[in-house]
């Protein structure tokens, strides 16, 4: 008993990593990004006069906004273990449904509206496949990034289209502020603030750990495990589209070609931010802060003047820095943790 | 001694940390016997024979084999020394044939480029054959657990060794299947391999053992001769302390009782046929039958788990024949999985969100949110209740020993009140103490009206825990035994489809 006894004693304070949602205590990979995010801005503040200006920040903050309500249903995608590599191509289809059912003479929030559900579509679609055909993610994703990008680019044959005619109260969304804030990121901090809340406590998105953490377990406690990977699918989709309409609202056009590439920051995001791909952990918060963490890379690699052509390779080996330190920690828990015998 | 012992373990420590998994550890190993480990989970055994097979390097200490010096620095040293080892986990690729997992670890012995396969195959096929005769063309996952377990030993036989580590071989095998690999055992202690033999189970020592070595704490307790030696003692050296009775009284009422659960003319059209039953209240029945008789799938039925054919449940008289899991569940009906890790538990999740895991609603608020301090209020209640030894609730379950994983799955059943528990399994892999304590708890549930089912391969648990048993043979009920009726010969007769047993009740249809 006294070895097993110990251990368990002694294990208590430094399992709150994994399952750090269900009590506040320890969210460890919160806090360390928060402080690399803090010490990396004052030092840009010492080293970039522009860096600590509120032009700056709204920047930043305007620049990984939209994305990340994408990476908010990327990271309840991972939790349940699954992946989704189509969210690049389905947020541009959300942007060209839109804007060709707007340019086809609907008003632009009925087209809006279709062109999430559209989106959503697309979900039902994957999830099909995975719950039904019995398909990984990622290959489902995969075929469906591509399959969903030929869709865009058949729909505009190949040219933006340019959405100048717009009515000003549906730019707003997409353009405007209020008291100096970007309704963008208004409605990014709802988005991340209502998800957040639903992650840590709703029964819904508890299964959804549950799912992940262990699909035959959770099976064995009754949870219909189908249902709700279907539904964390429909809900990244669903998610993508709605950024979809925010971009078209902003950017005024809608780009056949946009958004390509954009599911990997926004995996790496969540991944940087503790969401494992093996499924059962992962938090809104981090993935945000890891969105945060990359967007502040990227804005002090440009007012350090670094070139363009480098940015990626450092954005790849932080990418591979966190994941790496993060499994020799876990490693080393479980050498110096576990039972041995 | 006119010989040199095969292996010599002198003054091994190791240590993980603040904890001292071994300290100051002698074991010696004749040549031609077979040497029985004995000790807890966490006593040290695995970390010792670990060390032994090179995959642990030691703090301190030495060893020898067949009087001189080495040092065992990889599992791959360890081969070359001689020293083959059987790990509990199966350790075999089931994509490929039986003989290319076997030349797997000869490709690993040999300096040479190009491997001689035909010699290889040659030499597998002997061994092999001398082990009961397993096709080496055979793909592993065709086959069953205890014949994997049999390809794992002819692996080691085929790499010419000469010490044999078995851990815990007979975990997953029934009562047919080990005495199999007993006979394996003895033959090759006739061919002078001499045999390290980990088991918690007693009655298996003392048939096949000439030695047993006890570990507690990480420490060596004593070395005898089973000859010597009583399962009692043993046990008490293990565990340090006195268990008293290792089985719970049994109920005697339990046979005149009401009808609880009522099973009739289950039947999935293949692997269980028109399977009929009935549990008492207060009693504790159990499920024998060798591994692959249907055991677990006519579980699986029962609570909806997997789709059956035909058949009806009835509790206190109403029909509560599931279509789901879930509304087994709804109905007080739950199975408790054999496969502990694979789908019993959620090990990265912690202790708390585990217990509640069946019914959320339990411990929500009515808007569909989970209301933590219950969730923890009713995970603590059951903990204590089941004397789960923990830190903090908010712990991963993978922190906790086996003993005490099994416990937290056993309160994730009970969080529901449960009228029927079936458990499949329930104490496998687990250590001395915590099986008694297993034992007590159901034996309490059953006594406060919960009806318990427990499916069991291992014969004395059955015996000793359960007041009825009924034996299952190719997916029927071969029979039924209780009270004196209940002895291995029994239902190692029914399981074998060898017919009724003297003193048992045959049992028909329904």
């Amino acid at each position: 008993m006294s070895v097993m006894g110990e251990l368990a004693a002694g294990s208590g304070e430094g399992e709150g990593r994994r399952g750090g949602w269900l009590r506040g205590l320890g969210n460890m990979r919160e806090v360390g990004l928060l402080i690399i995010i803090l010490v990396l801005c004052v030092a840009m503040s010492f080293a970039s006069p522009y860096f600590l200006t509120w032009t700056n920040f709204r920047a930043m903050l305007l620049s990984f906004s939209i994305e990340g309500i994408v990476v908010v249903g990327m990271t309840v995608l991972l939790i349940v273990g699954a992946i989704d590599l189509s969210v690049g191509s389905v947020v541009c289809f959300a942007m060209v449904i839109g804007g060709y059912l707007f340019l086809a003479g609907f008003d632009p929030w009925t087209a809006s509206l279709i062109a999430i559900l559209a989106s959503s579509g697309i979900g039902v679609l994957m999830a099909l496949a995975v719950t039904r055909i019995g398909l990984h993610s990622f290959i489902v994703s995969l075929a469906f990034m591509v399959i969903v990008r030929g869709l865009c680019l058949a729909i505009t044959g190949g040219t933006p289209l340019s959405l100048f005619a717009l009515p000003p109260s549906f730019k707003f969304i997409g353009q405007g502020s209020i008291h100096g804030v970007p309704v963008v990121i208004l409605i990014f901090l709802a988005v991340v603030l209502v998800f957040d809340i639903l992650l840590r406590r709703a029964t819904l998105f508890r299964r959804v750990f549950y799912t992940g953490s262990n699909e035959r377990a959770a099976a064995y406690s009754g949870i219909r495990t189908d249902r709700v990977k279907f539904f964390c699918i429909v809900l990244c989709s669903t998610l993508a589209g709605l950024a979809g309409v925010i971009y078209m609202s902003r950017f005024g056009a809608a780009t056949p070609t946009f958004g390509m590439g954009m599911e990997l920051n926004i995996i790496a995001a969540a991944v940087i931010g503790g969401a494992s791909l093996n499924g059962g952990s992962g938090t809104i918060l981090g993935a945000i802060l890891g969105m945060a963490l990359l967007s502040v890379v990227s804005s002090s690699l440009i007012l350090l003047d670094v070139s363009p052509y480098w940015q990626d390779t450092i954005r790849g080996l932080i990418l591979f820095a966190a994941v790496a330190f993060d499994h020799l920690l876990h490693k080393h828990r479980q050498a110096t943790g576990r039972k041995t015998s | 001694m006119s010989e040199p012992l095969a292996l010599e373990v002198r003054g091994v420590s190791k240590a993980y940390g603040a904890i001292q998994a071994l300290k100051d550890v002698d074991f010696n190993l004749r040549k031609g016997e077979i040497h029985a480990l004995a000790g807890e989970n966490g006593a040290g055994k695995s970390t010792l024979m670990n060390v032994v097979d090179g995959i642990v390097s030691p703090d301190s200490g030495e060893i020898r084999i067949r009087g001189e010096g080495v040092a065992i620095t990889s599992p791959e040293r360890a081969q070359a020394l001689g020293i083959g080892f059987v790990h509990q986990e199966i350790a075999l690729c089931g994509d490929v044939s039986v003989a290319e997992n076997i030349f797997m670890a000869a490709t690993n012995q040999r300096r040479a480029f190009f491997m001689n396969y035909r010699q290889l195959r040659e030499k597998a096929r002997g061994v092999l054959k001398s082990l009961g005769g397993i096709e080496p063309d055979r793909l592993v996952g065709d086959l069953t657990i205890s014949e994997q377990q049999v390809v794992e030993i002819a692996k080691a036989l085929t790499l010419d060794c000469s010490i044999l580590i078995l851990d815990e071989p007979t975990a997953a095998l029934t009562e047919h299947e080990s005495r199999k690999l007993f006979a394996i055992m003895a033959r090759l202690k006739e061919r002078g391999i001499s045999i390290i033999y980990i088991s918690h189970r007693m009655a298996e020592i003392f048939d096949n053992c000439d030695r047993v070595t006890v570990l507690r704490d990480g420490r060596h307790v004593s070395t005898d001769d089973i000859a010597a030696m009583t399962p009692d003692t043993v046990v008490r050296k293990m565990v340090g302390r006195e268990l008293g009775n290792l089985y719970p009284q049994k109920n005697p009422q339990a046979a005149d009782a009401p009808v609880l659960l009522e099973v009739e003319g289950l039947d999935d059209g293949a692997r269980f046929r028109d399977v009929g039953f009935a549990l008492r209240r207060g009693e504790i029945l159990g499920v024998a039958g060798l591994m692959g008789a249907g055991r677990t799938e006519i579980a699986l039925g029962i609570c909806g788990l997997a789709p059956r054919a035909a058949g009806r449940v009835r509790l206190d008289g109403r029909d509560v024949t599931p279509a789901s899991y879930a509304q087994s569940i709804a109905n007080g009906i739950v199975y408790l999985s054999e496969d502990r890790k694979g789908s019993g538990v959620f090990l990265d999740m912690p202790i708390a969100a585990n217990v509640s895991a069946l019914d959320l609603d339990r411990v929500s608020t009515p808007y569909g949110f989970v209301d933590r301090s219950a969730e923890e209020a009713q995970a603590a209640r059951l903990a204590d209740s089941l004397r789960l030894r923990r830190g903090s609730l908010a712990a991963a379950v993978s922190t906790l020993s086996g003993g005490n994983q099994q416990k937290v799955a056993i309160a994730k059943m009970l969080s529901i009140g449960p009228k029927v528990i079936i458990l499949d399994e329930p104490t496998r892999g687990v250590d001395v103490g915590a099986k008694v304590e297993i034992h007590r708890i159901l034996r309490d549930l059953a006594n406060n009206g919960t009806g318990i089912i427990v499916i069991s391969s291992e014969l004395p648990e059955l015996i000793g825990l359960c007041d009825r048993a009924i034996v299952i043979h190719e997916g029927r009920i071969a029979g039924e035994v209780s009270g004196d009726g209940m002895t291995e010969d029994n239902l190692i007769r029914l399981a074998s489809g060898l017919g009724t047993a003297p003193g048992g009740r045959h049992v028909g249809h329904g």
